[in-house]
């Protein structure tokens, strides 16, 4: 029956579109009530299928959506009550914003004065109080963009799907509407299902982020998790900036295992998903992560041997580009600390980090 | 403003912008010499001659000056001067081949002119006036010679005192010179000598010259001849004022008459009034034209919007594929088209023989489909609905289908989120393929003409009718130009109530 902490639930959701290929393949997923919820992935990966699913335009080939508790397979997209933003805002063209938020309250067959009201109350929570009259193609690409917020949230639904809509805006914009929307969420205590392909926005806006890949979920964890350790490395490339280094695990001791690099070398790395010597593996390491002050490592710690290639100066912080285990495309990045050291190319280091921090993952 | 060398910075654009525009009205040239030519002005030619009428007053000169002071309103006829003019006019209109022309263009206002003209150019000849000449000519033979009339014309006092008379003469000449003759050399007509004794036997010109007052002599002891009875002699219908006011109303060179005709008017001696019952049949035409426009742009519409909404929310190929499908019957005849839709309505044809077949239908209760006005309608909205589809699906592959997901999301049922966020989204498609299709088919001729037997025919087979049958082409600009209008005062309409800029063609 209801509860909160599985509003909205997908059990073992299957789709195809063509009876060859699964575009999602076994999805479950549980998402408590009030939750911020992005799935991230990219293009193909699934992600806006599973909310067209949601929203009722597209239908499950196998498996069950319960919303609420209730399963809503066969429940027609108007009776499913979920307010749902898209890429391009969709506002309807023929009608002044006014009008666009009143449409889904006319539908709902709610009297003059209530209407009004509505739409006057959900123009204000966007700020936007005095562009009823205006049309859609008279507002700037952030104004429309809040009336399809409004207008997806004027009728008061539980439930908030959004399909990639800070994709039209200019970064400065977007990162502001990331804000607001995530404000808005929370004050109104709605669940929402972010549909998005930049993980800053993912990172930033979410309770719970969903990595999509290949039609699965890959990992479905808070932002910080899911940056910090992330289960595979395809969720580990996907997130954030990521060294990857190839090799074989050499000896596993717990908590800690040593790798043996392709190069001969070997390092010190945190055991993910795998476990037997002998294991091919990918480990992961953060370049902010990266500790070139032998100091601050174990004494006993494994050190790599690096060349500086590159010194890029980015203001606040500084990236350097390393040639590591045969490798030229290593990053390492250092905030823009008073003290902090300028390396220059061809200078000859030695590279080393905590075990915990460096993850053996799926090769 | 000023441009960094001083001129002022809108003579220097302008300077600029010179080439380019001389560029631009070379490339178009061609294509506005061409249109100018073969397109606006034979329209604007075709369109004048709705209110010309140069051919009464160039054919009948003097008659219709003299008319000019006769009183339509009488029940009498015209005085008998009016008669001698006709009389010299109608003999130079014959020796020109005029005078059936005219008839022709008289008879379309009043039945009967035609033959009347045709038989008075036959018996003019016959006229008795040849006792004037011989009374001329026994008192000098010389007067048969054009050489003294010649002669006589020459002085500038005798021109103006027999003005009837020269005009006559020189009217004469010009129509012998344009026969490659000299009206000096030619033998005296009898038309000539009556001009001369119109004149003269009132005493015109008395003593200006000898000659003058030797015809004024030779004239007095004659009995004069009453044209007028002549003329009725040739045909009574001559002594009926009707006639004379024919030509009295028709005589201006510019008239509305053709117009009054159109709308099934006419001028009478009380004024403009309606034609008799038996005798309307324009106003009705385009009664019908305009109903069956509307009802063809409507089934148009009906089955048109539904392909249109299927194709654009096909995939590309399929839709590529079903337009060449829409697009199919342009690579027909519409003669072809037309007529196989006489092969499928006939009683005899396709559809009926399945009916009856099926017994759906009574073999004696077969359904008449075609030569009325269902078949003219089924046939033209066959033929025209791909001008209905193409603008209706370019407008609608412009509205994303995220407008209709949307208004589902919002709560709308398929049919609101249809009839609310994208019908109004496609009026500017509707209002396109309509424009087009009504225009199209208010001048529809050949498939009407085809299927639409008498009930089934538009206004623009009677135009074509006045065009290449009766050859009355005043009325047939009349009647095009009054649909001309009709067309421009809808779109003016249109343009007030939808607004042009909501018609889109594409994109």
């Amino acid at each position: 029956m209801a509860n909160d902490a599985s509003f909205v639930e997908f059990q073992r959701v299957q789709k195809s579109y063509d009876g060859e290929i699964l575009v999602v393949k076994d999805l479950n997923l549980s998402m408590p009530k009030g939750e911020f919820l992005t799935m991230l992935g990219p293009s193909g990966s699934g992600k806006t299928t599973c909310l067209m699913m949601l929203a009722g335009f597209e239908t499950a080939t196998h498996g069950e959506i319960l919303l609420d508790g209730s399963p809503i397979n066969n429940i027609p997209p108007h009776k499913r009550g979920i307010g749902m933003v898209f890429q391009n805002y969709a506002l309807f063209p023929h009608m002044t914003v006014a009008e666009n938020l009143s449409f889904p309250l006319e539908v709902r067959k709610m009297g003059k004065s209530d209407r009004e009201a509505k739409v006057k109350r959900a123009l204000d929570m966007v700020q936007m109080g005095e562009f009823g009259g205006r049309r859609p193609a008279q507002l700037s690409g952030g104004q429309q963009q809040r009336i399809a917020l409004a207008r997806a949230l004027v009728f008061e639904p539980e439930l908030v799907l959004m399909d990639e809509p800070l994709g039209a805006l200019d970064k400065q914009l977007r990162e502001h509407m990331q804000f607001e929307i995530t404000n808005l969420a929370h004050d109104l205590g709605i669940t929402t299902v972010y549909v998005t392909h930049d993980q800053t926005e993912a990172l930033t806006m979410s309770d719970r982020v969903a990595v999509f890949d290949d039609g699965r979920i890959q990992q479905l964890a808070p932002p910080d998790t899911l940056y910090e350790e992330p289960e595979n490395s395809f969720v580990a490339q996907f997130i954030g900036e990521n060294n990857t280094l190839e090799g074989v695990l050499k000896s596993v001791n717990g908590d800690e295992c040593v790798v043996t690099l392709d190069s001969g070398e070997e390092i010190d790395a945190k055991p993910v998903n795998v476990s037997q010597p002998g294991e091919r593996t990918k480990v992961s390491i953060r370049p902010e992560r990266v500790e070139f002050n032998k100091d601050r490592l174990h004494a006993d710690a494994h050190t790599l041997k690096a060349t500086v290639q590159e010194f890029i100066y980015m203001g606040d912080i500084f990236r350097f580009r390393l040639r590591v285990a045969g490798r030229d495309d290593f990053i390492v990045k250092t905030r823009n600390a008073p003290d902090a050291v300028r390396l220059k190319p061809g200078e000859e280091i030695e590279i080393g980090w905590l075990p915990k921090d460096c993850r053996a993952l799926d090769a | 403003m000023l441009a960094a060398d001083g001129t002022p910075l809108k003579k220097s654009l302008a300077r600029a912008l010179r080439m380019q525009k001389i560029r631009a009205l070379l490339l178009i040239a061609p294509l506005l010499v061409f249109v100018l030519v073969t397109f606006l002005a034979p329209i604007a030619d075709m369109l004048f001659r709705s209110v010309e009428n140069q051919i009464v007053r160039d054919t009948l000169p003097q008659t219709v000056s003299r008319l000019s002071a006769w009183d339509s309103d009488e029940e009498e006829l015209p005085p008998e001067e009016v008669f001698e003019a006709f009389y010299v006019d109608m003999v130079l209109a014959r020796e020109q081949k005029l005078h059936t022309r005219l008839g022709t263009r008289l008879n379309y206002e009043k039945t009967g002119l035609s033959s009347l003209f045709r038989k008075s150019g036959r018996g003019i000849g016959r006229f008795d006036t040849d006792v004037y000449t011989d009374a001329l000519v026994d008192a000098d033979p010389s007067w048969e010679e054009g050489a003294t009339w010649e002669d006589l014309f020459s002085n500038a006092g005798v021109r103006s005192a027999l003005p009837f008379t020269a005009s006559t003469w020189d009217r004469w000449s010009a129509v012998l010179g344009a026969d490659g003759k000299n009206s000096s050399e030619e033998d005296i007509e009898d038309f000539i000598v009556t001009a001369l004794y119109t004149e003269v036997s009132k005493g015109q010109g008395a003593g200006v010259d000898a000659r003058v007052d030797q015809a004024a002599s030779a004239f007095a002891g004659i009995e004069p001849i009453s044209i007028r009875s002549q003329f009725a002699d040739i045909d009574e219908d001559w002594a009926d004022p009707e006639v004379w006011r024919t030509i009295h109303t028709y005589a201006p060179p510019y008239i509305d008459g053709y117009f009054l005709n159109s709308i099934d008017m006419q001028k009478t001696p009380d004024g403009i009034e309606q034609r008799p019952e038996n005798q309307r049949i324009y106003l009705m035409l385009f009664g019908r034209t305009m109903f069956m426009s509307l009802v063809i742009t409507f089934s148009c519409i009906l089955l048109g919007y539904p392909v249109a909404w299927i194709l654009a929310n096909l995939p590309m190929r399929t839709a590529n594929l079903l337009m060449i499908l829409v697009l199919l019957p342009f690579w027909t005849s519409l003669l072809v088209r037309t007529s196989a839709w006489k092969v499928m309505l006939q009683q005899q044809g396709v559809i009926n023989d399945v009916l009856v077949w099926l017994g759906m239908v009574a073999d004696d209760g077969r359904l008449v489909m075609i030569n009325n006005q269902t078949g003219t309608i089924i046939a033209m909205t066959h033929i025209l609905l791909p001008f209905m589809i193409l603008p209706l699906y370019s407008v609608m592959q412009t509205i994303p289908p995220s407008y209709l997901r949307a208004a589902k999301s919002l709560g709308a049922t398929n049919w609101t989120a249809f009839w609310r966020v994208y019908f109004p989204q496609s009026v500017p498609g509707i209002g396109a393929g309509s424009i087009l299709v009504f225009i199209l088919s208010i001048g529809y001729y050949i498939t009407p003409e085809i299927v639409g037997g008498t009930t089934g025919v538009f206004i623009s087979n009677r135009i074509a009718y006045h065009i290449s049958s009766s050859l009355n082409w005043g009325l047939a600009a009349a009647l095009g130009t009054i649909l001309l209008a009709v067309v421009l005062i809808l779109y003016w309409a249109y343009d007030r109530i939808v607004g042009i800029d909501n018609v889109k063609l594409g994109g």
